[in-house]
């Protein structure tokens, strides 16, 4: 029997549709992404933690759930919306349905909805507040439009997706230490890939802590929300950049460029998906990348930080990348361990693992 | 990168006539490069043969030449006009072709030429088989096992280590020309040699088949600066096998995760770098459905129907696009037309489904071979963009025009369960419908997967629709149950179907229910940006996008997927339609199905709606833009044949009436009218049963013509000379009864005439009158026309006019109209009244300069001719001789009859055009592909009834020097007139016959008039299928080998001895 599930938005804005997954109510940040596959990855990616996930792609769950795909092994993220849910995947590696992930771990899904409607309603207010939850008679959707409208976005994101406890992931090369503000296991199978010892460290790691373990480099990961709210954060790498050679992703870029001065501001329209071009200004080449951020560095502080743009987004013009004039520290605000999405930049794993080697020591290598 | 600004003259070439495999979407790419090339500034030559086509419009490049696409005319161009560069990569295999041959030639080192867009070492390094197996090699990417080979000793050598079955892929055709799959050596000896012949280099790939795997391609781009993308991914329904041309396919991909649409992608990106791609290229891979294992089929580097269909899938402009990276632009510094506010170095985000359904001309050519392989048939296709796969794929079938509506096949009831299997185990046109049928039947999922090898993605989806069926019948009228069918695309003649009640109710029902569809718009970027873009499609969802603009509003009708029949002119006049109705200050509203075409390019009108061309889909637009009315006579027959029910739903028709279409195209309406006119046509009665038909027959006197009464493009149409040929026909061809009529008609022999006029209600202007080389009963578009006339005297042309413009007026025609008379014994009589759009519109346009779509649209918005300037009557006759030559597919289509009749064959036209009517001939037989050899043997074997005249012929053959071999008959008709000749022997007869004659090259020409009969085991039919074949060419024409002859004859000199008089 198939149950009406609604989505109610703090603008008063609902949708009926029907349900999937876990039965629970979740309210969260109702967020779009574009990309046309790739749905095991983004829903587990840390990242969409607080969000209400809206598909653009019209089919989602046509390949199924596999047990390889994962970018974390919890879901962080509090909703997914789709046009048409697939009850039975195609695919070689399916091990089960989107469907019966969602119940398995919690997280309430609504299908059949107008999901172009909900996407260009985004697009002109910025992201939502919103509810997934039962449809009957006994709603009172006045009183629940209030109760998201005055719902204030969790500010402790990253505590609840980071790792409690640090654990390696050994290799034979380099010592890199990854913090873990909500790390994507991509970020992780890069550096393996490239054989680093990797050890992933709490958030909330001190700097004397994280260099007690002598590393080689350091990874700041990719993480939910605002980076303001990451308490502590921008002290740590204060004192770790100059002592080995950084490598900022998302989140992390973000709180790198913080912690070198820069200020960040938030996107009216954030970057969900997988075809957003970045022209690389150090190569002249445009790549294709992957990104999911609501936040961006604000251009005008960059000027002082001893911070050079070293990729912008082509569209909008916003700050993708830099680096430092100083250190052996660089920072994207796109993801180049992609998973999904296309693997253009993936090479900047190959720039992070050479400026290990190449490094004289601590990192201070300009000097 | 900023453009070039050391070139100014840049040359493009075009793709030449429509054939299987190279159809309409190149007119499309090569009006898009053109108008780009110009945008940026430069000076844009261009060349194409093919007169039908939107880019040999004079607006569209700086000068345009109708000349053959050969090295001897390209050449002469390129002398003439000094470009500085070359864009070879718009137009087709054929483009390409040229550019090789320009090159190999050394005119373009000589006069330095440059080659835009891809290298011509890039373009050898993606086509030649050996080659790109090696760069495959080099980059470590799989490709099947294989070998070239180059003759059939090789190919045996090549199964021993293989095995069964295998793929033959000649090099360098289009369509893959020759090529197909072998399951046993009698298969390997017939395809290897047909393939070896049908490549220029003798060169035939074997490659171990890969059947079953799913078939994926890639549509990617790349710039000088090495920016790269992947425009659109698709995957095809059908698994590898069936040639991507005849499959059908859905955007963006559907069943593979993110990391195999990664893997390929990363793979299709390093193959354009590695072979240094500058503009659009084509990645076929096939994918493994039980791992990540793949291969790469192939590499198309140039533009091609893959990429009109993922432009248009997308909205992303990529031959525009292409155009420009060719002069220098880089993506990054290029905006994305769609949006206007983003780049074009961007990937676009789609947020529905594209399914793309081919036509097959097997409605035409009942005897053709319907099975699907590696060889291309498919005229045309249709598109249909969804929100569901279902909705999808229930939209292209209806878009199909083949009077299916749903997942079902005429009299499917009927039929074995074994021949729904062998039907589905072998791909074929028809497969989905018996897949739906099997469903029906209760057949598995699993087992369907098994015999089909399409993914069970698919088959769910198919199931799903027929499982629907069964809900819908026992639910009639219930809101959910039908919103929900509706969010399925199931069509309101399939609901009614279900529900036993008519269309028209379902419709009125759901309408009252409130169940209509909303307008989404294809913008690139799933939602994510504003756009500006006027291109959409509809869906029954809650938001809608597509707002009616205060201005008034006309639609226009497009003509659907190109077939047999109905091809790119009227797209071509669909085009001109649009720019008249906005010059005249309207908003035009276009519909349109067909991904190939120019007029579904979302710049060419103020709103293009991309749906199925049928009452409910035409109906939901008009609800919503509530037009001043619609047009429907530049659509073809499509068009016209919604009129009615367009009508009757109380939507204005613009242009001549309702009414009088129908007393243009009724058989009866249409004598009455004649008879009230007084204009002759030929002796004719209609037939309910065969007695009557034959006691007609006897009335009027053999030759007759028969056709059912209603028909589309000749179709089922028979000259007969005798009764037992006649009887034949009513048992095999048509069943006649009261409800279906047989029209038999007094077949004159005579000289065909073609006009087109246009009306205003007032005045007729005729632009021009058309001679045909065929005499009357070969189908007007397979004729050579030639204008002006060059045999008819001035009171013929009096009579023509005269009785142009009073059938016009007598008719009302308020637009255009065509006709065809026939001149018999000194008499005009019309045969056939066409009361739209015609395909002789562009080609007597492009001659006399006298837009008539353009002048007949506004004409229909209530502007007359005079007030346009162009004066009534006649138009002053051009200078010179222009011909029209149609072009045939027969090489892709077996067991299909060659010979030309009143059922039409051709797939396209070319021009020619010159001083001379024997010169403009030269061109025109050139430009459709036919080798004229000043000397060499014709092969002579024609009936009874054309020996006297063939004896002429063989005469002028004999004195230019060609030797003449014929069959028994014939030879012994040519001996008694004192003419050389050599006998060969009949099929079967003992020692070599004349087939071994054609199989050896033996024969440069062939000429065959055996056509009595349909039966393919005929003799006729052999010697004409060997001629294809082997690729001689066979006329089955009197009136054509004489056109031949002229040209030949003209280009060649007498030899005759002293003392005898010339």
């Amino acid at each position: 029997m198939t149950k009406k599930r609604l989505l109610i938005l703090e603008d008063g804005t609902i949708f009926e549709g029907i349900a999937f997954g876990s039965d629970e109510a979740s309210m969260g940040e109702t967020v779009f992404t574009t990309g046309m596959t790739g749905y095991q990855e983004t829903i587990s990616n840390p990242s969409a933690c607080g969000q209400i996930m809206a598909m653009t792609y019209p089919l989602v769950g046509n390949y199924g759930i596999n047990r390889d795909d994962y970018e974390a092994i919890e879901l962080a993220i509090h909703g997914i919306v789709v046009r048409e849910l697939a009850d039975e995947p195609s695919n070689f590696r399916s091990g089960m349905t989107l469907s019966e992930l969602l119940t398995l771990k919690g997280v309430p899904g609504i299908e059949g909805i107008d999901t172009r409607k909900l996407t260009r309603l985004i697009r002109e207010k910025g992201p939502l507040k919103g509810i997934l939850t039962a449809a009957g008679e006994e709603v009172n959707v006045i009183e629940l439009v209030e109760q998201v409208a005055s719902y204030s976005l969790p500010t402790d994101l990253v505590a609840r997706v980071s790792t409690k406890k640090p654990y390696p992931s050994p290799g034979r090369g380099k010592r890199v230490v990854l913090i873990d503000y909500g790390m994507k296991h991509g970020i992780l199978r890069e550096l393996n890939k490239r054989d680093c010892d990797v050890i992933v460290v709490p958030y909330d790691t001190s700097a004397q802590e994280i260099l007690a373990l002598f590393p080689d480099g350091i990874v700041l990961s990719n993480g939910p929300g605002n980076p303001e709210n990451v308490e502590g954060a921008v002290e740590t790498i204060k004192e770790l950049v100059g002592k080995a050679p950084i490598f900022g992703i998302g989140l992390g870029h973000q709180l790198f460029a913080l912690a070198s001065g820069a200020r960040t501001m938030k996107l009216k329209n954030g970057h969900i998906g997988g075809n957003h071009p970045v022209k690389d200004l150090l190569s002249g080449r445009t790549e294709l990348t992957v990104q999911s951020h609501g936040y961006a560095i604000d251009a005008s502080s960059i000027e002082g930080t001893g911070l050079e743009v070293t990729h912008l987004a082509l569209n909008d013009k916003s700050i993708e990348g830099v680096k430092s004039t100083v250190y052996d520290a660089f920072s994207v605000q796109f993801h180049p361990e992609a998973s999904p999405g296309p693997e253009d930049s993936n090479h900047l794993f190959d720039r992070f693992t050479k400026l290990m080697q190449t490094s004289s020591g601590k990192g201070n290598f300009n000097a | 990168m900023p453009k070039r600004q050391d070139i100014e003259t840049i040359l493009v070439i075009g793709s030449g006539p429509i054939v299987i495999g190279q159809a309409a979407e190149f007119d499309y790419a090569g009006t898009q490069a053109c108008l780009s090339l110009k945008e940026e500034g430069y000076r844009v030559i261009l060349i194409n043969s093919n007169p039908a086509t939107i880019m040999t419009d004079t607006e569209i490049a700086d000068k345009v030449y109708i000349e053959p696409i050969t090295l001897d005319f390209v050449s002469r161009i390129i002398r003439k006009e000094r470009p500085d560069a070359l864009l070879a990569t718009l137009g087709g295999q054929t483009g390409l072709n040229m550019a090789i041959e320009l090159h190999e030639s050394g005119i373009l080192d000589e006069l330095g030429v440059e080659i835009l867009g891809t290298k011509l070492d890039a373009i050898h390094q993606a086509e030649d088989r050996d080659l790109f197996r090696t760069l495959m090699n080099e980059l470590g990417e799989p490709v099947p096992e294989s070998d070239i080979i180059h003759n059939l000793e090789e190919a045996h050598a090549f199964v021993e280590k293989i095995g069964y079955p295998v793929i033959v892929r000649p090099a360098f055709t289009l369509g893959g020309t020759g090529g197909g799959i072998c399951y046993n050596n009698e298969d390997l000896v017939e395809i290897v040699t047909s393939g070896l012949k049908y490549s220029p280099v003798t060169q035939c790939l074997l490659e171990k088949s890969i059947a079953g795997y799913k078939e994926i391609e890639y549509e990617v781009m790349r710039d000088a600066a090495d920016n790269a993308i992947v425009v659109c991914n698709m995957e095809n329904v059908d698994a590898v096998g069936v040639h991507t041309g005849d499959s059908i396919v859905a955007a963006p991909s559907q069943t593979m995760t993110d990391r195999e649409y990664q893997m390929l992608r990363n793979v299709s990106l390093k193959i354009i770098r590695a072979l240094g791609i500058e503009g659009g290229c084509n990645v076929q891979l096939a994918l493994d459905p039980q791992s990540f294992n793949y291969y790469i089929i192939e590499v198309n580097p140039r533009v091609s129907r893959s990429s009109a269909l993922a432009s248009k899938a997308t909205g992303y402009p990529i031959a525009k696009l292409a155009a420009k990276i060719a002069v220098g632009l880089t993506l990054d510094e290029m905006m994305n037309p769609v949006t206007g506010t983003t780049y074009a170095c961007f990937e676009p985000a789609l947020d529905y489904i594209v399914t793309k359904i081919p036509r097959w001309p097997f409605d035409k050519f009942e005897s053709a071979d319907r099975n699907l392989g590696t060889q291309m048939k498919a005229t045309g296709e249709v598109m249909a963009i969804g929100r569901s796969f279902e909705e999808s794929i229930l939209k292209a079938v209806r878009s199909l025009e083949t009077g299916q509506f749903g997942l079902s096949l005429k009299n499917g009831e009927g039929m074995t369960d074994e021949w729904i299997e062998k039907r589905i185990r072998r791909a074929g046109d028809e497969r989905l419908f018996f897949i739906g049928e099997a469903f029906r039947r209760g057949k598995t999922v699993e087992t369907i997967h098994e015999w089909s090898m399409i993914d069970v993605f698919f088959l769910r989806k198919l199931e799903k629709i027929v499982q629907y069926e069964t809900v819908l019948r026992a639910n009639p009228f219930e809101y959910t149950t039908l919103r929900t069918a509706k969010r399925m695309g199931f069509s309101d003649v399939t609901v009614a179907a279900l529900w036993n009640t008519d269309e028209r109710t379902v419709y009125e029902w759901r309408k009252e229910q409130g169940i209509v569809p909303v307008y989404k718009k294809v913008d690139t970027c799933a939602g994510e940006f504003e756009s500006e873009t006027p291109y959409f499609y509809g869906t029954y969802e809650e938001e809608n996008e597509s707002i009616k603009s205060d201005k008034k509003s006309v639609i226009v009708l497009g003509s659907g997927p190109i077939r047999i029949g109905q091809g790119v002119e009227f797209d071509y006049a669909t085009v001109h339609s649009v720019w008249a109705i906005q010059e005249a200050g309207y908003e035009a509203i276009i519909v349109n199905n067909n991904p190939e075409t120019v007029s579904t390019d979302f710049s060419i009108s103020d709103k293009l709606y991309f749906e199925p061309l049928t009452i409910e889909d035409v109906m939901h637009i008009i609800d919503l833009e509530q037009p001043e009315g619609v047009i429907v006579q530049f659509g073809g027959q499509t068009a016209i044949n919604l009129a009615e029910g367009l009508e009757a739903r109380g939507v204005k028709i613009l242009g001549t009436t309702l009414e009088d279409l129908d007393r243009a195209e009724n058989r009866d309406k249409f004598e009455r009218a004649l008879r009230e006119i007084g204009i002759p046509q030929p002796l004719g009665k209609t037939a309910v049963s065969v007695p009557e038909a034959v006691a007609i027959a006897n009335e009027i006197g053999y030759p007759v013509l028969v056709r059912p009464s209603y028909v589309l493009g000749g179709r089922a149409m028979e000259i007969v000379y005798r009764e037992e040929e006649l009887l034949h026909y009513m048992e095999h061809a048509v069943e006649a009864s009261p409800d279906h009529p047989v029209l038999i008609d007094r077949y004159l022999t005579g000289i065909e005439i073609e006009v087109d006029g246009i009306c205003d209600g007032e005045n007729v202007l005729i632009p021009g009158i058309m001679e045909h080389i065929e005499r009357a009963g070969v189908h007007s578009g397979d004729s050579i026309a030639v204008y002006p006339p060059q045999s008819l005297s001035k009171s013929m042309l009096a009579t023509i006019v005269d009785y142009t413009a009073r059938l016009a007026k007598g008719l009302n025609i308020v637009g255009l109209l065509n006709i065809q008379f026939v001149i018999s014994e000194g008499q005009v009589y019309v045969i056939e009244v066409n009361p739209r759009s015609s395909r002789t519109v562009p080609f007597l346009s492009k001659i006399t300069d006298i837009p008539m779509a353009n002048i007949a649209t506004k004409a229909i918005l209530g502007q007359s001719i005079l007030a346009q300037g162009y004066p009534a009557g006649l138009a002053p006759v051009q200078d010179g001789v222009f011909v029209k030559v149609p072009v045939f597919s027969f090489a892709k289509l077996r067991r299909v009859d060659t010979t030309l009749g009143p059922e039409m064959k051709s797939t396209g036209e070319v021009m020619g055009k010159d001083t001379t009517i024997e010169k403009a001939l030269y061109k025109g037989l050139v430009a459709a592909g036919m080798e004229i050899k000043e000397y060499g043997t014709v092969l002579v074997t024609v009936s009874n009834k054309d020996k006297e005249e063939m004896v002429g012929i063989a005469k002028r053959f004999t004195d230019i020097g060609y030797r003449l071999l014929a069959t028994e008959g014939t030879a012994k008709a040519f001996q008694e007139a004192g003419i050389e000749v050599e006998t060969v022997g009949k099929i079967g007869s003992a020692g070599p016959t004349l087939i071994d004659v054609i199989q050896k090259g033996g024969a440069q020409l062939v000429i065959n008039t055996l056509t009595k009969g349909k039966q393919p085991e005929r003799d006729g039919f052999r010697i004409r299928r060997e001629s294809v074949e082997n690729g001689v060419p066979c006329l089955t024409s009197i009136d054509t080998a004489d056109a031949l002859l002229r040209v030949i004859e003209s280009i060649t000199f007498q030899t005759e001895e002293m003392g005898k008089q010339l």
